[in-house]
C-alpha cells in the first residue's frame, strides 16, 4: 500500500506531461490551448485529490456524516476552472487575429512568412 | 440546422429545462452544489443551443448584445456594492453581518446576492464571447462582399 | 488510467475537430473523476464549462481557420527529453508528498478544519463550498469576477475590429473563393 498511496500524484504528473509536450512541440496554436487545457486540468486534479480523505464526505452539511473532505481546494478549483475558460476565450480570440493577419494558425508557417518579408525587404536596399 | 424538425422538437424541450436548471443551481446552491459559476455557465450554454438551432439573429433578439454589455458590468458592479454597502453600515469590506439583525439571515443575504452577481457576470461574458466568435465569419464575409464591390 | 488514453489521444490526432471531441470526453471524465473524489461543485463546474462552453468556442474558432493541423515530420526529441526529464523530477518530488486520502495531512489543518466544523454556527448555510466561496474568501471571488469582466472586455478588443479583407486571409492552403 506504501507506493499506491502516491498513484494519484504520478497520474498528474504524466497528464501534465502531456500537455507540456502538446505545448512545446504542436505547431498548431488550437492545440496549444486545447494542451494548455490538459495541463491545467491536472493541477485540478491534483488539488482535489489532496482535499480528498479516505472515507469522508461531500462537504454539504447533513445528518449521519461525521467526516467531510476539505473544502477549501474545491473552491479554489472552482474559481480556478471559470478562470481558464476566460484565458481560454482570449487565447482563441488572439488566434483568430493572428489567423487574419498572417492566413494561417501554424507557428512555423508564421515564422516562415516573416521570413520571407523580411527578405523583401532587405533586398531592394541593397 | 433550421429544418431538422428533431432538433427543433427536442429544443422546444431541452432549453427551457436547461435554463431552469441554471436558475435552480443559482438560488438553491447553498443547500447543494452549485452557485453563481455553475449557473452562469448553465444559462449561457441554454442560450448557446438556442442560437445554434434557431440561428445567431433571433437569438440576439432575446437577449440584445447592448443588454449583455450593460449586464456584465452590472454584475461585478453588484458584487462591490454589496461588498460597499457592509462599509457603509459599520463593517468591514465585503462583511456581511452589518446588512441584516439575525447574522445567519444575513450571511445568507449576502452570499445569495453576492452569488447572484457572479452568474450575472458569468452567464453574460459566456454569450458575449460566443456573439463575437460567431459573428466573425458572416463579417468576413460582408468585408469581402463590400471589397468585390469596389474592385468592380 | 482512462484519462490518459484520451489526453494522448487528444495531443494526437492530426484533425482538429476529433480533437476537440476528444477533449470534450477528457472532461466529462475529469468530471466524473472529481465526484468520486467527494467535489460535487467542481464536478458541476468542469461538465459544464469543460465539455461545453470550451468545446463550442473552440468549434466556432475552427470554422474560421483550418480544420486539419499542419502534419510535423517525425517526433520532435528535444521537447521529449525536456518533458521526460521535468515528468521524472517532478515525480521524483511526489514521493515526499503526503500520502492520498489520509485525515492528517497538512492540507487539512489551519482554516480547512476550521471551516468544516464552523461553518453552520458562522453563517447557517449547509454547502461549505459555496459558504467558503462568497463569504469567508469573498474577496478571492470579487477578484475573480473582475478577471472574467477583464476577459470579455479583452475578447471584445480584439473582435470588434473591423477584419482584413480576403486577400490576407486565402493564403492557408484553403480553397480561395
Amino acid at each position: 500500500m506504501e507506493w499506491l498511496g502516491h498513484f494519484n500524484y504520478w497520474i498528474v504528473v504524466v497528464l501534465m506531461m502531456i500537455g507540456f509536450y502538446g505545448v512545446i512541440a504542436r505547431g498548431n496554436m488550437v492545440k496549444k490551448i486545447l494542451a494548455l487545457n490538459v495541463f491545467q486540468t491536472s493541477v485540478f486534479i491534483l488539488f482535489i485529490s489532496a482535499g480528498k480523505i479516505i472515507g469522508g464526505s461531500t462537504p454539504i452539511l447533513r445528518e449521519g456524516v461525521s467526516a467531510y473532505s476539505n473544502p477549501l481546494p474545491h473552491v479554489l478549483i472552482l474559481t480556478a476552472i471559470v478562470v481558464g475558460v476566460a484565458t481560454v476565450a482570449v487565447g482563441l480570440a488572439l488566434a483568430i487575429r493572428i489567423r487574419e493577419a498572417y492566413g494561417s494558425i501554424e507557428d512555423d508557417r508564421i515564422a516562415a512568412q516573416e521570413a520571407d518579408e523580411e527578405n523583401r525587404q532587405s533586398e531592394p536596399s541593397r | 440546422m433550421r429544418e431538422n424538425g428533431i432538433l427543433r422538437v427536442i429544443a422546444r424541450f431541452v432549453i427551457p429545462l436547461i435554463l431552469l436548471f441554471g436558475l435552480y443551481i443559482q438560488f438553491h446552491g447553498e443547500y447543494s452544489p452549485g452557485g453563481g459559476f455553475q449557473a452562469g455557465v448553465v444559462f449561457a450554454a441554454g442560450w448557446i443551443l438556442f442560437v445554434l438551432i434557431y440561428g445567431l439573429d433571433l437569438g440576439l433578439k432575446v437577449i440584445p448584445e447592448r443588454v449583455m454589455y450593460v449586464l456584465t458590468a452590472l454584475g461585478v458592479l453588484l458584487y462591490s456594492l454589496v461588498g460597499l454597502a457592509g462599509v457603509a453600515l459599520g463593517g468591514h469590506f465585503l462583511d456581511f453581518y452589518p446588512l441584516l439583525e439575525d447574522p445567519h439571515a444575513a450571511q445568507q443575504a449576502g452570499i445569495i446576492l453576492v452569488e447572484f452577481g457572479v452568474g450575472v457576470t458569468v452567464a453574460s461574458v459566456m454569450m458575449l464571447v460566443f456573439t463575437l466568435f460567431a459573428r466573425r465569419r458572416s463579417w468576413w464575409d460582408e468585408v469581402d462582399a463590400e471589397a468585390d464591390g469596389e474592385g468592380r | 488510467m482512462f484519462l490518459v488514453v484520451v489526453a494522448l489521444a487528444v495531443i494526437r490526432v492530426r484533425d482538429l475537430f476529433a480533437a476537440t471531441m476528444l477533449f470534450a470526453i477528457y472532461s466529462l471524465v475529469s468530471a466524473a473523476l472529481f465526484t468520486v473524489l467527494d467535489a460535487g461543485d467542481v464536478a458541476l463546474t468542469e461538465a459544464a464549462v469543460g465539455a461545453g462552453i470550451s468545446t463550442i468556442l473552440v468549434l466556432a474558432v475552427l470554422t474560421l481557420a483550418r480544420r486539419q493541423e499542419h502534419p510535423v515530420p517525425g517526433h520532435n526529441l528535444l521537447a521529449l527529453a525536456v518533458v521526460l526529464v521535468t515528468g521524472a523530477g517532478l515525480v521524483y518530488a511526489s514521493m515526499d508528498l503526503p500520502e492520498f486520502g489520509d485525515p492528517d495531512n497538512p492540507v487539512h489543518g489551519h482554516v480547512g478544519s476550521y471551516y468544516t466544523e464552523q461553518t453552520y454556527a458562522d453563517t447557517g448555510v449547509p454547502n461549505m463550498v459555496a459558504a467558503v466561496l462568497a463569504s469567508y474568501r469573498s474577496i478571492d471571488t470579487l477578484g475573480e469576477a473582475f478577471v472574467i469582466f477583464t476577459a470579455a472586455l479583452g475578447v471584445f478588443a480584439l473582435l470588434s475590429v473591423r477584419p482584413p479583407a480576403r486577400r490576407s486571409r486565402a493564403r492557408d492552403g484553403e480553397e480561395a473563393p
